[in-house]
Order: C-alpha cells, then structure tokens, then sequence
C-alpha cells in the first residue's frame, strides 16, 4: 500500500492561522488581563501573516490537492484576501467596544481565528464533504461568539435561536448532499459535475430533491428569504462586535460556497435551480427593503438590508453567466465593506453603558460630529445605490448581468425595491443631518478605530469614483465556464 | 492658449475640489473665509467657462472639446466629455447662477455656512458633468450624485416643512432615474458600449424604443417636471432656501428637458414619433392647466414654482411638436424652430425663474414671510427693488424686448405650423402668465403699505442690487439680441432634426 503525501502548499495559509490560533489559544492562557493587548495584536499579526502567506503563494493556476478535496485558485486567493481584511478590520473596531463591555478577552479573538480558517476552507473546497467542515467550523465558533457576553439575556436568547436554527440548516444541507452522492456516487465536485450528466431518468427527481436542499442550506447561511428569519434577531442580539463580524466577512465565504457548490456542481442543471433562486431574490429585495423601513433599531435595519442585498446577489448568481458571477462576487466583497462601516458607526457611536442602537440616537449627528456624520452618508448612499459610490458600481453590475440574460423584467423590479429601499437609508441622512441632537455626549473612540472607520467610508467613495480595478479583479478570480 | 487644456474637465473638477476644500472651514468663526473662497471658486469656474463659448465653433454639429479615457474597462464604461450647441449655454448658464447664488446666500446663510457653500459648488460640478457627459454611465453617476447635496440643501436649510419636501424630491427623482438606468444597460446589451453617441447610431424596434422612451420619459418627466408628476417641485421650492430654489428651478428643471433631446428623441425617433400625442397632450396641460393653478397660489414661492411648471410645458411642446410639423408641411425649417424656441425658453427661463426666486428671497429676508397677503405696497419703500421685480415679472409674462418672449413666441409660431388649436392652446399663456405673474406684483409691490412690516422695509443694499442687476441685463440682453444664443445651437439644431426624423425601424 502507497502512502501519497499530499501537496501542503497550496494550503499553507490555512496551517499557518491554525497553528496561530492553537499558539494564541494557549499563550493566552499566561496573558493578564492587563496585558491582553497582546492577544489582540498577535491576532491582527496572524492575519498580516496569512495575507502574506496568501499573496506569496498565488500562481494563477488553480491547483488541487488531498486528494482533490481541496482547491487553491485565483477565486480563493482573492476571497481569502477579503476575508482577512475584513476580519481585521472588524477586530480593531470591536477592541473599544469590548473593553468597555469587561469582554476584552482572548476567546473573541480565537474563535474569530477558527471562524477565518472554516471561512478559508469554506472558499477553498472542493468536496461536498470539505465544505460542511468549513461551514461547521465557521458556524460553531460563530455560535460561540454570539453567546459570549454571558449576562445578557438577549445574547444568549440569540446564540440559542442561532445554533437551533443553524444545526437545522446544516441538516438540511447535508441532508442534500447525502441524496446528490447517492444519485452520482461521488462527492467530490469535479466528478460529481461529470457524472450528473449520466443520472438516469428515475433518479433525476432525486437530484433536484437535493438540489432543492441544498439550495434551502445555502439560502439559510446567506440569509434569503424565506429562511430569513434568525437574521434580525440574531443580529440584533448578539454584541455589536459580534454582529459586525457576521455581518460582514461570512458572506463572502457564503457565497464562495455558493459558487462551489451551485456554479462548479450543479451548474449544468442551471435552468433548474435558476427559477428558485429568482423567487427567492425577488423575496428577499421585497421583504427585506419592506420590513426595514418599521424599524426603530439600527442593528434590526442594517439585518434586513442585509436580507435585500441577499437578493440582488443572488441576481448575479442567477444570471448564470460569467459576468453575473463576477458581478455577484463584486457586491458581495461591496457588501461586506459597507456592511463593515455601518455596524462601525455603531461601535463607534456606542460607549460603556450605551449601545447607540436605536435610530434616535443619530438624531444630529452632523452638530456632534459633521466628520462621523459625512462618512455615514456616504455609507448609507452607498447602500442604497447612489453614485458616486461603490453601491451603485455593484447595483450596476449585477442589473447588467440579469438584462444580458434576458431577464429584463427581473432588474425593473429590483430597481423598484431600490427605490423602497432608499428610502430607509436617507431617513439615516434625515435623522444625522436635519434633527436637532438630544444628546451632545462627545464620540470617544479610541484613535485606531476613527481612523481606519474613516479610510472604510473614503474608501466606498473612492471606490465609487475608481472602481475599475476591483470590477477587474473580480472578472479575472471568476474561473471561466 | 487654452486650446490643449481639458477645459471640461477643469469647469466639472474646479468646483467640486473647492467645495470639499470649503468644507475645511466648518468652524463657525471661519464662515467668512468659508464664503470668499466658494465665491473665489464659483468665480474661477464661471471664468473658466467662458472660453468654452468663445472657442465654440458655431459651424458643426460635431462634439467639440472632447475628452476620451476609458474609466471602467470591465464595462467600456470611458469618462468621455463634450459639448455641442445644447449643452455648451446651459453649462454657462450653471456656472453663472452659481455665482449669483454664492452672492445671494453670502449673509442670509449663518446656519453651517461652510457646508452650504460646499453643497452648492459640488453641485455646480455635479450638473456640468451631466451636460457634458457623453457616456451613459458617466452621465448616471453624475446625474444621480446631484440628488446628495440637493438633498441636503433643502433638508438643512429649508423652511419648516423641509424634511417632507426633500425626501419626496428625493424619491421622486430617484424613483424615475432608476428606470432610466435599466434602459441605458438595456441598450448597453444591444450595443456593448454604453456611448452616447453610439446608441444614437443603435437600430431598435418599436416596441423595444416604446419601452426605452417610457423609461426615458419616467426620468425625465419627473425632473421638468410634467403633468402630472411634478407635485414635488412646489413642494421642493416652497422649503428650499433661496439658493436652492434657485438652482432648482435655473438648472435641476433643464436637465430634464436636456434629457429629452440628448436621449429620448435621438436614440428613439419613431417612439417619439409615435407618442408625441402623449407629449403634447402632456404639456398643453402643463402650459393651461398649471397656470390656472398657479394664479390661486397664495404663496409667492409656490406661484413662481407653478409658472416654472407651466413654462416648462412650453420646451417640451417645442420638442414635441417637431413630428406634427413635419407630418403637416414636410418643412424642417418650421421644426428647427420650435426645438430652437423651446432651447431659447429653457436658458431664458432659467435667469427669469432664478431672478424672481431671488426676488422672493430678497423680501422674504426681511419679512420671513412668503405669503402674499402680509405684503402690499412694497414699491413705497423698496422703489428699487420694486423695479427689478416688475421688471423680472415682465420677463416671466413673456413681455416682447426680454428673453422670456423670444422663446416662448418661437414656440408658439412653429407650434401654428403643426394645428391651430394646439398652438392656440400655448399661446393663451401669453394672456395666463400675464395674469398671474402681473396680479402677484399688484399685489405685492403696488398699492399702499399695508402694514407695519412693510412700513419698515429697507431697500436693496449693494449686494442684493449687484446680483439683480447682473440678470436684469442678461435677461435684456438675450430678449433684445438672442442671436449670440441662436448661432450657437444653430448648427446642432438642424443636426437634431435629421436624426430625430429618420426612421431607426
């Protein structure tokens, strides 16, 4: 019997933050209090090192490895680069808000380390079987982190709804899995893509059982309607540190299983599973533009936006052409961007003792702080698809990408529900920049955070007025059809 | 010497940079040097302007001063600049009513005055780029982006109703600007560029230009505005500050009617052709209906809001009424006309609609009151101001000698050529706007003083004399010798013509 040793390299990246994490998990252990600093910085050093890691280790081509479970293209370095940045960019904006909460601990960092790495092999699988590891990994120290502020009720009323909910997904998506192996006796996707075509005719209703399934896990992890429903509880439960870390970075590793397992699987039967994700887009921009507009709780209205920018990442998706995945992979790493300024502000907004969640507690922002108040503008008309900003560049692409598909009617729509959409973002404007404050609290946050939630906001906008180099990046990270 | 330099470019940027460098001087104790430095770059880009007029040559129709570079190649989306006869006065017309408005808002604006001057001078930017644009997505962006600061402008600084005023703007525009967006991709799908000038070349089927006019028109429409969506202007107007009432109603309102002769007619001939009745029926409606309107008004900033509804008809009627003409008498003189008429009427307009919201403002300042009942007798102690606004009034009854009648008796004469009764119609105008317009000014600046308030009024000092005086001439100038204007569209004009006659089918 041969024993292969498998090619490590294409997954250094993916050891090294493990081996980080493990390394963090136990020096912390030694750490004080006092100095838990260190932690923090050890982290942020983790990912500088993966992206390096990453980036030196690119070659363009897509290699495999373990046995074929494994994948590294152009695609996942791209993703994984996001993931990295984003990740980093969150654990500097929740390191305030952490510390004044008493949660400046060693665990949020860690477990935010594992949630990267299920990320990343989330991203990099190719295997029906490496993608539940990934998403396992992800979800379990995601449930974890919701559930780390212990005393409050809400957090652990959330971490609960999350992880029933959750297990549940992850049933069904497996559940998916285990009848698509049974119909072409394969699970790993580059076979599994050949052999689909040779399914006899008793077993294609099988397959688009599966199918169906997976697309109910898939939906549920990304939040689409109607498997929308943890999204605003969970998000408004959990720390705003937590919420800005599931808000942001899991959807691109979302929607590189998207990719992986729809485009890469089941990408042949496109017709089939092309009519369920429009309904399901259609949804989503529906309800989650509608229902945002009654809410009084930011955290709540930033949830169900994320359910409508769902929707319109799903358009791309749907396009099933290249351009529409690209332009879906655009508006999700678009997404997580602002998505990453928005809960900012309300970390930055937040001090000890006030969570800055509530609607009202923008009323005058542009007296306290006309700065803040130009960056969350920005932000907002960006989400809502107003040039020159980065939201209208991903708008456009995916409108483009369902018009070159024929599916004119499809983008009338969406642009429709843009229009209620708007409307709850520049009601933000309204409150930042017409109402009078009630409260003058100076902003204090510490430096880092202002500076960097600065550079996120400038950066929407400088992406709105460039955004030629990242629509290229990501046309050239799509692998042709 | 100024040949080689990317004059576009500068007129679109000078004005943007300096309004974020504004923005630096948000201090209230800065407020001054807030204010000269937004008159210094309004200044410089209206200078800046000028050689765009003077090195015009008047005898092409071709794209002049052309700026080419590709911007996003994933979409061959290039920033590509340049102007023709339409669009080279209306970006003088922009550029100079920054300044007047730079001027007007210099001591009344206390309130962050830094941001107000920095809405205004990006705006100023924002609405040359869309006249300059010949890219359809670059156009978008700039088109869409002027709804920010317009937006704030009303929010921030308007009157008590503010923030329903402005979010109906908003949504309003935006709501009809996003179906224009499905057809510019629509196009870009049939064609693969999204040049301006390359869908003017694109063959569509009827149907398909039906559908592209209706999403043009759903934009457009809402920004002249037209019968019957155009509920928000009085709204808008109403809780603007003067400043933005100004430019509301000098530049946002042309754009629309711009958007109709740069998209709509060219790059869909036959559907225009096909619902011109839409077209005309709509701004007859505009011209009679809404003048009716307007001379209920009690307010005097909703009175000139209507009037510029009703005037607005007038251009699109010009437009319109071009397939009539030549169904009628096969002539394309006549329809050169009236598109001529109608882009008279639209520059006239707006230094005639900016000069009386000014005047508006001008009271409104000492008073703060915009209802025509507290007034009465104004010329007894503001005898100057009273003759500008009379002046002004004239302008805007359409009085032959000023610029409003030029346009309007253009109209009207082609409008002849295609039907009696339409252009019967438009021309009972001339006897409306009189009325409403002269009414308001009895009203308000004869008689004797009626109360204690305008007892005590003072009249224009240096400043307010200054920028009135500046569009007093203007508006004289143009009604007197608009062929300065004329020559310039010429050439363009009869260019027009022939694109928007032949068939794309």
């Amino acid at each position: 019997m041969d024993i292969v040793i498998p090619d490590f390299t294409p997954a250094i990246p993916e050891i090294f933050i493990l081996s980080m994490a493990c390394i963090i998990l136990i020096a912390d252990l030694y750490i004080s209090d006092d100095n838990r600093f260190i932690t923090y910085l050890l982290s942020l050093a983790t990912l500088v090192g993966a992206s390096l890691l990453t980036i030196n280790l690119h070659t363009g081509e897509s290699v495999l490895t373990f046995n074929g479970t494994f994948i590294n293209d152009t695609m996942a370095d791209v993703l994984k680069i996001f993931i990295y940045l984003v990740t980093g960019v969150v654990f500097i904006y929740a390191r305030g808000y952490l510390q004044d909460r008493n949660m400046f601990k060693g665990e949020f960092y860690v477990l935010g380390l594992f949630g990267v790495l299920g990320m990343m092999v989330m991203v990099s699988a190719h295997n029906f079987l490496t993608i539940y590891l990934g998403l396992e990994l992800l979800s379990l120290s995601l449930y974890a982190l919701v559930a780390m502020h212990r005393d409050s009720q809400d957090a652990s009323e959330a971490a609960m709804k999350y992880f029933v909910l959750g297990a549940l997904a992850s049933g069904m998506l497996l559940y998916g899995m285990s009848l698509l192996y049974g119909v072409t006796g394969t699970l790993d996707i580059a076979e599994f893509r050949t052999n689909i075509g040779q399914i006899a005719d008793p077993n294609q209703i099988v397959l688009v059982l599966g199918l169906v399934l997976v697309i109910v896990g898939l939906a549920f992890k990304l939040g689409a309607v109607p498997f929308h429903m943890w999204i605003p509880d969970i998000y408004h439960g959990a720390p705003t540190a937590v919420t800005l870390f599931i808000g942001s970075a899991p959807k691109i590793a979302a929607f590189a299983m998207i990719m992986r397992l729809l485009v890469d699987g089941l990408g042949s039967i496109h017709a089939q599973w092309q009519d369920i994700l429009i309904i399901m887009a259609v949804l989503s921009m529906g309800i989650g533009n509608i229902i945002a507009i009654a809410q009084s709780n930011i955290k709540r209205m930033l949830a169900y936006s994320t359910i409508s920018h769902v929707g319109f990442i799903l358009l791309g998706i749907l396009a099933g052409s290249k351009a529409g995945y690209s332009a879906s992979m655009f508006y999700t790493i678009v997404y997580a961007i602002m998505s990453m300024g928005g809960f900012g502000m309300v970390l930055l907004m937040s001090r000890a003792g006030f969570e800055a969640d509530k609607l009202d507690d923008y009323k005058g922002l542009n007296e306290r702080s006309p700065w803040f108040a130009f960056m969350m503008l920005i932000l907002m008309f960006s989400m809502a698809g107003v040039p020159p900003t980065v939201g209208f560049y991903a708008k456009l692409s995916v409108l483009q990408a369902v018009v070159g598909a024929d599916i004119t009617w499809l983008a009338v729509i969406a642009v429709i529900f843009s229009i209620i959409g708007a409307f709850y973002y520049i009601r933000i404007v309204k409150l930042m920049y017409f109402d009078k404050p009630e409260d003058m609290t100076p902003i204090t946050s510490n430096a880092e955070m202002r500076i960097l939630l600065s550079a996120n906001s400038l950066g929407v906008l400088a992406l709105g007025i460039f955004p030629s180099s990242l629509l290229a990046l990501c046309m050239a990270a799509v692998p042709n059809l | 010497m100024f040949s080689d330099l990317p004059l576009l470019s500068l007129v679109i940027w000078t004005p943007i940079i300096g309004g974020v460098l504004v923005l630096f001087f948000s201090k209230d104790e800065q407020a001054n040097s807030a204010r000269w430095i937004s008159l210094a770059f309004s200044v410089l880009t209206f200078v800046l302007a000028i050689p765009l007029y003077t090195m015009f040559d008047t005898t092409t129709h071709q794209m002049q001063f052309v700026e080419l570079t590709p911007w996003i190649t994933t979409f061959d989306v290039n920033y590509h600049l340049g102007v023709d006869g339409i669009s080279m006065p209306l970006i003088l017309l922009t550029a100079f009513t920054t300044v007047i408005v730079v001027i007007a808002g210099w001591e009344v604006i206390e309130y962050k005055t830094a941001q107000y001057m920095a809405a205004f001078l990006i705006m100023n930017g924002l609405m040359i780029g869309v006249f300059s644009s010949l890219d359809a997505i670059l156009f978008y962006v700039f088109w869409e982006a002027m709804l920010i600061p317009m937006f704030l402008i009303i929010g921030v600084w308007g009157g008590p109703r503010r923030v329903y005023a402005t979010i109906k703007f908003f949504l309003y525009t935006f709501l009809g600007s996003v179906f224009m967006l499905v057809a510019l991709i629509y196009m870009y799908s049939q064609s693969g560029s999204f040049g301006i000038l390359d869908f003017h070349g694109l063959r569509l089927s009827l149907n398909e230009q039906i559908y592209i006019f209706i999403a043009f028109l759903l934009a457009f429409a809402v920004k002249v505005p037209m019968f019957p969506v155009h509920t928000w202007l009085p709204d808008a107007h109403v809780e603007a500050p003067t400043g933005g009432s100004v430019i509301l109603a000098a530049i946002m309102l042309k754009l629309g009617t711009y958007g109709f002769v740069r998209f709509s007619m060219p790059i869909t001939p036959d559907a225009s052709n096909n619902l011109d009745w839409l077209m005309i029926t709509l701004s007859l409606i505009a011209v009679v209906y809404i003048a009716f309107v307007a001379l209920v008004q009690k307010d005097m900033k909703k009175l000139i809001a209507y009037s510029s509804i009703s005037h607005m008809g007038f251009v699109t009627l010009g437009f319109f009424i071009v397939y009539s003409i030549i169904e009628n008498t096969g002539n394309a003189q006549g329809a050169a006309l009236g598109i001529n008429g109608a882009l008279v009427q639209m520059i006239s307009h707006g230094f005639v609609s900016g000069a009386l919201f000014l005047c508006v403002g001008v009271m409104y300042d000492r008073m703060h009151s915009r209802q025509i009942a507290d007034y009465g007798g104004v010329v007894n102690t503001m005898p100057v101001f009273a003759a500008f606004m009379v002046f002004f009034a004239m302008a805007n009854a359409g009085l032959p000698g000023t610029s409003g009648f030029v346009g309007e008796f253009m109209v009207i004469l082609s409008s002849f050529k295609a039907n009696f009764w339409i252009a019967f119609a438009a021309a009972t105008t001339l006897i409306f706007g009189a009325a409403y317009t002269l009414w308001m000014v009895k009203r308000v600046v004869f008689g004797d003083a009626v109360n204690e308030g305008v007892k005590k009024l003072t009249d224009v000092n240096n400043r307010e004399f200054f920028f009135l005086a500046l569009l007093a001439v203007v508006v004289l100038g143009l009604g007197l010798w608009p062929a300065p204007l004329l020559d310039v569209m010429n050439a363009t004009v009869d260019h027009l013509v022939i694109q928007i006659t032949q068939s794309k089918i």
